[in-house]
């Protein structure tokens, strides 16, 4: 089974499903819906089998494919995942029903098409599997930009307030990142003898000043798309405005490809100017977390204080990446799934109660855990998983980032351990400010706040949920196909973990 | 006396230039001698099928590589591909010309005489069919282009220029509707355009002077002549700089590089939208034509002398495009400013001195012709009872309105963007990698730059176009004639071709990308 080209079928099917969905007639949404749906599961059943004849101990890449596309330029059709990308196509995998199922009925408040809606999905689905697919540099900065198109009109047609103004702010941000990647691709492509293939690539040596200018090319990129502070203004304002269901995507799957693209391009391709720019990087990672977590505490809007959160993790990443150790680094790429997850059912939850009060913004709520109460609970468990509660798998990454900082940089760990605490600030303020305390009076004059989760609902919760605790108690099946691919990544920029201090004293004792 | 000795000319290799200015002067003979109501069809036929068959001699001799007719004329890889470039591009915006589903009575006036804005101007614009004329001076226009990518000297090149140059200004005098813009936008051009060609002209004398102040050399404008000459020249190099600068003043012009771009705004949005669609195409792929020619070839030798000026020439260009372009407010002149800025991108590839450099160059003039005619396509067709609604205001909720061709237009948009999978991205890549390569990073990083700025407007287009709401005075979109159809079908599939598999054109253009001396 392991012959089958997964990779291109896995990234072609979700276009061809977005085909087949975009031309149902219009007056029939329910039936777009459910081929949507249908389409996405046959994705994720694809992809666990996958994960399944994914040799953890094997090839760094496996399911390698290759097919020539513009044979001038050497450009390929080259597809390979190694654990990090196995791990984020999973997630993909999962999220998008979920995300499908949540969204039933948010198109229909919009006056635009409800087919178009799914279908701008799927076809976002299918750039998202194509950017972590991709092991040509061409290819994936192909998929890296048209990315871009579906999500601005997923924000720009069926958003909230301001829809127009985020779709377009997020659209140009990446655009400018992606422009200065080009001129480092094509860099890349000049001085790596005009081949655009990632091994090959990855064999070159460049001079020390070019290496640099293209580091920073790419890092610009993807500290846009991470984001970074202080490159992420434009999450905010996108995340409070796209629809629940693509904002979970959008900070779930479409952020993380700047964390990986860090990991599979910036540090194998450049690793002196990685090694060399690292200081800045990780001061960046921690401004970002106590930074965002200290405006997160301020929000009012729902949707923008989970963004401001979800930067402040992004900072948690960039500072697992940089510390080029195999603990931090497995965290990191640990950290993106469970984020992914976290923050994915966090989105989710919230727009679930903003789609009932017809609000997002916190004042409006309070004490609505009365009216409904298994929404509140959710809402209390994907709070305490974003913060990362022992139990929950994200404190599992967040703690791997933690030590593995700690060990080579211990300001760092110290400061961005502040950021533990802020993350208890904001959530559990969030917490409580909605559904606990006094009910709201106005709560009750609105009608979608008596109905708790219907099941529908709850099949998108549920999965979550469990993924969160497995993982929080179980992390090795996820850790065992991460691990050697984070170790080869720390090996391409020739870092090997400090030697324990107590094998230190051991040697000592023995002479 | 001495005998007169003629020239060998093969006129096998300069067929489409022949069939072009033919088909021409039949034209007007048409115009004479067939009646009136027969006569729209017959032209048009007439024009196409002049197209089709310059079209096919080009092809045929694809493998042609000579220097004929003296030394006036090469026909060599560069000409075959651009002449043919230039005459599908053509035949797209004949189509646009020939159409009379859109307008009634076509998109030119049917007697430009009349005053503007008088009663029987008004009844003239009500259907009358527009002027037939318009055929023969395209085909003109055509010829003239064809010669002017294969001239091999610079008086042969300012005949052609000529031949060129004044049918355009007839054209954009032509407009069926807002008269009086049309005939400011022909006499801007024309008086400009008149200019240029002076400073042309007298570029032209100083490098004939610089030729013949070498002892020992024929004086002569041909290319190897000026080729020999600035590569072993003796002599102070004042007449080469000066002329250099004025034949480049010429050529930049018709370019529209800045800083003689002011035209272009006017003229674009004065023009009949097909003119202005097949000046943005066809005069582009004559103008970058030349000066390729002329620089790398004539001026091979002298690259380090030129290339720190037209670089910043570059600059300005992508810089003054990409600027005033976000100011914009009417469709036209937005796709002006950013011809200009393409044409700032296309100098970047001019100076890239390789093969790849040319290919790419080469290359982008064909994708970028495709895109702007089809842009300008779905133009001709947003209108309400005065004609077309160019003000941006106006296509507010156009998406809503008509999601087929707004979405069209929004493909050609992400295009002129610069996004993967449309020709626009793959025709930067052909100049930029070639211009990093040679050196010229500057320039690349200058692009990538003002790329930046312009996505704004395009932005902003379909930013109206699909997430504002549709307003009282949201015009509609003309369900277009088979004529327009095609041409816009042919431009959005072009675009959509070359972005997705460009290695067949790339391929012939590196293969077409080296000149004869």
């Amino acid at each position: 089974m392991s012959n089958f080209p997964f990779l291109s079928v896995l990234t072609v099917a979700p276009l061809v499903g977005a085909l087949v969905v975009a031309f149902l007639p219009r007056h029939r949404p329910e039936l777009a819906k459910q081929v949507a749906f249908a389409w996405s599961l046959l994705v994720l059943v694809l992809s666990v089998v996958m994960w399944v004849s994914f040799n953890a101990g094997g090839d760094r890449f496996q399911f390698r494919e290759s097919y020539s596309w513009i044979p001038n330029w050497g450009v390929s059709f080259t597809f390979a995942a190694d654990g990090i990308a196995l791990v984020m196509l999973m997630l993909i995998a999962v999220l998008v029903p979920l995300v499908i199922l949540a969204s039933w009925h948010d198109a229909e408040s919009s006056k635009r098409s409800v087919p178009v809606y799914f279908a701008l999905l799927l076809v976002l689905e299918c750039t998202m599997i194509g950017v972590f697919a991709a092991a040509d540099v061409f290819l994936f900065y192909v998929f890296f930009e048209v990315m871009l198109v579906p999500m601005y009109f997923l924000i720009g047609s069926y958003g909230g307030h301001q829809r127009q103004y985020a779709a377009v702010k997020f659209f140009l941000y990446s655009l400018v990142g992606g422009l200065f990647m080009l001129a480092a691709v094509i860099g890349l492509w000049v001085v790596g003898g005009k081949t655009f293939d990632w091994q090959a690539l990855s064999q070159v040596d460049i001079s020390t000043g070019t290496e640099r200018w293209l580091f920073l090319g790419f890092f610009l990129a993807f500290a846009i798309k991470a984001p970074f502070f202080p490159f992420h203004t434009w999450l905010p304002d996108a995340g409070g405005a796209a629809p629940a269901g693509a904002a979970a995507l959008l900070v779930g799957v479409l952020d993380k490809v700047g964390t990986f693209g860090i990991l599979r391009y910036c540090l194998p391709l450049f690793p002196e100017a990685s090694k060399w720019f690292a200081p800045w990087a990780l001061a960046l990672g921690v401004i970002g977390i106590v930074y965002a977590a200290l405006l997160a505490v301020g929000q009012n809007d729902l949707k923008r204080l989970v963004s401001y959160t979800s930067i402040a993790h992004f900072g948690f990443i960039g500072v697992g990446i940089f510390a080029f150790t195999t603990q931090a680094g497995t965290g990191a790429v640990l950290y993106m799934l469970n984020h992914g997850l976290a923050t994915g059912l966090l989105f989710l939850v919230v727009g679930m109660l903003i789609s009932r009060r017809g609000s997002a913004l916190i004042s409006d709520f309070g004490g609505a855990g009365k009216l409904v109460p298994v929404l509140a609970g959710v809402l209390f468990f994907a709070g305490l998983a974003s913060l990362a509660l022992p139990g929950t798998a994200p404190f599992i990454s967040e703690f791997l980032v933690l030590i593995g900082t700690f060990t080579v940089n211990k300001p760092v760990a110290v400061i961005a351990t502040l950021g533990i605490i802020l993350a208890a600030a904001y959530v559990l303020w969030m917490v409580q400010r909605t559904t606990q305390g006094t009910l709201n009076p106005a709560l009750t004059e609105v009608d979608g706040m008596r109905r708790d989760l219907n099941l529908r609902e709850k099949v998108v919760v549920a999965p979550l949920i469990a993924l969160i605790v497995l993982l929080g108690f179980f992390p090795k099946p996820v850790t065992d196909v991460i691990n050697p691919a984070v170790q080869a990544t720390m090996d391409d920029i020739g870092r090997t973990d400090p030697a324990p201090a107590v094998g230190g004293t051991v040697q000592e004792a023995a002479k | 006396m001495t005998e007169l000795k003629l020239p060998s000319i093969d006129y096998a290799a300069i067929a489409p230039i022949l069939i072009m200015l033919g088909t021409a002067l039949l034209g007007v003979l048409v115009e004479a001698f067939v009646p009136r109501r027969w006569r729209h069809l017959v032209q048009l036929t007439l024009a196409l099928l002049a197209v089709l068959a310059a079209l096919t001699m080009v092809v045929l001799s694809a493998d042609e590589r000579i220097i004929t007719a003296g030394q006036a004329l090469a026909i060599d890889g560069p000409t075959l591909f651009l002449q043919g470039a230039i005459l599908v591009l053509a035949a797209m915006a004949l189509l646009l010309i020939g159409d009379r589903s859109v307008e009634r009575g076509g998109a030119f006036v049917a007697q430009a005489a009349v005053t503007a804005e008088s009663a029987d101007d008004r009844r003239q614009a009500e259907g009358r069919n527009g002027l037939t004329e318009v055929y023969p001076l395209t085909t003109f226009a055509i010829g003239g282009m064809l010669i002017f990518v294969a001239a091999n000297d610079l008086l042969t090149m300012f005949i052609a220029l000529e031949v060129f140059s004044l049918p355009l200004y007839l054209l954009c005098a032509l407009a069926r509707r807002r008269r009086l813009l049309s005939q400011e936008a022909a006499m801007k051009y024309f008086l400009l355009g008149a200019y240029a060609s002076a400073f042309f002209l007298f570029g032209v004398a100083l490098i004939y002077g610089f030729t013949a102040g070498i002892p020992g050399r024929s004086a002569g404008v041909d290319f190897a002549t000026i080729h020999a000459a600035v590569s072993d020249s003796p002599a102070s190099p004042v007449l080469l700089f000066a002329g250099m600068a004025l034949l480049a003043i010429g050529l930049l012009f018709k370019a529209a590089a800045a800083p003689f771009h002011v035209w272009t705004p006017d003229v674009y949005q004065g023009a009949p939208t097909p003119v202005t669609g097949f000046m943005a195409a066809c005069t582009k792929v004559a103008a970058f034509g030349a000066l390729l020619r002329v620089f790398q070839v004539a001026f091979a030798d002298a690259t380090w002398d030129f290339t720190p000026v037209l670089g910043a020439v570059a600059v300005l260009t992508m810089l003054v495009g990409a600027v005033l372009a976000v100011t914009q407010t009417d469709i036209k002149r937005l796709l002006a400013y950013s011809s200009i800025a393409n044409a700032g991108y296309l100098l970047v590839g001019v100076l890239a001195p390789s093969r790849d450099g040319l290919a790419g160059t080469m290359f982008y003039l064909v994708a970028y012709g495709f895109s702007v005619l089809a842009a300008f396509a779905v133009v001709t067709l947003v209108r309400d009872n005065d004609g077309e609604a160019t003000h941006l205001s106006r296509w507010a909720g156009l998406g809503r309105r008509s999601p087929f061709f707004a979405a069209l237009f929004t493909f050609i948009l992400l295009a002129f963007a610069g996004i993967p999978l449309t020709s626009g991205f793959t025709s930067k890549f052909a100049i930029f990698g070639p211009a990093l390569e040679g050196g010229q990073a500057w320039l690349v990083i200058a692009g990538v730059l003002t790329s930046m700025v312009l996505a704004f407007p395009y932005l902003r287009v379909v930013v109206m176009m699909w997430l504002s709401e549709p307003g009282e005075s949201t015009p509609t979109v003309m369900v277009p004639g088979g004529l327009t159809s095609a041409a816009l079908m042919i431009g959005v599939l072009a675009t959509l071709v070359l972005g997705v598999a460009p290695a067949p054109l790339l391929d012939l253009a590196a293969g077409a990308a080296e000149f004869v001396r």
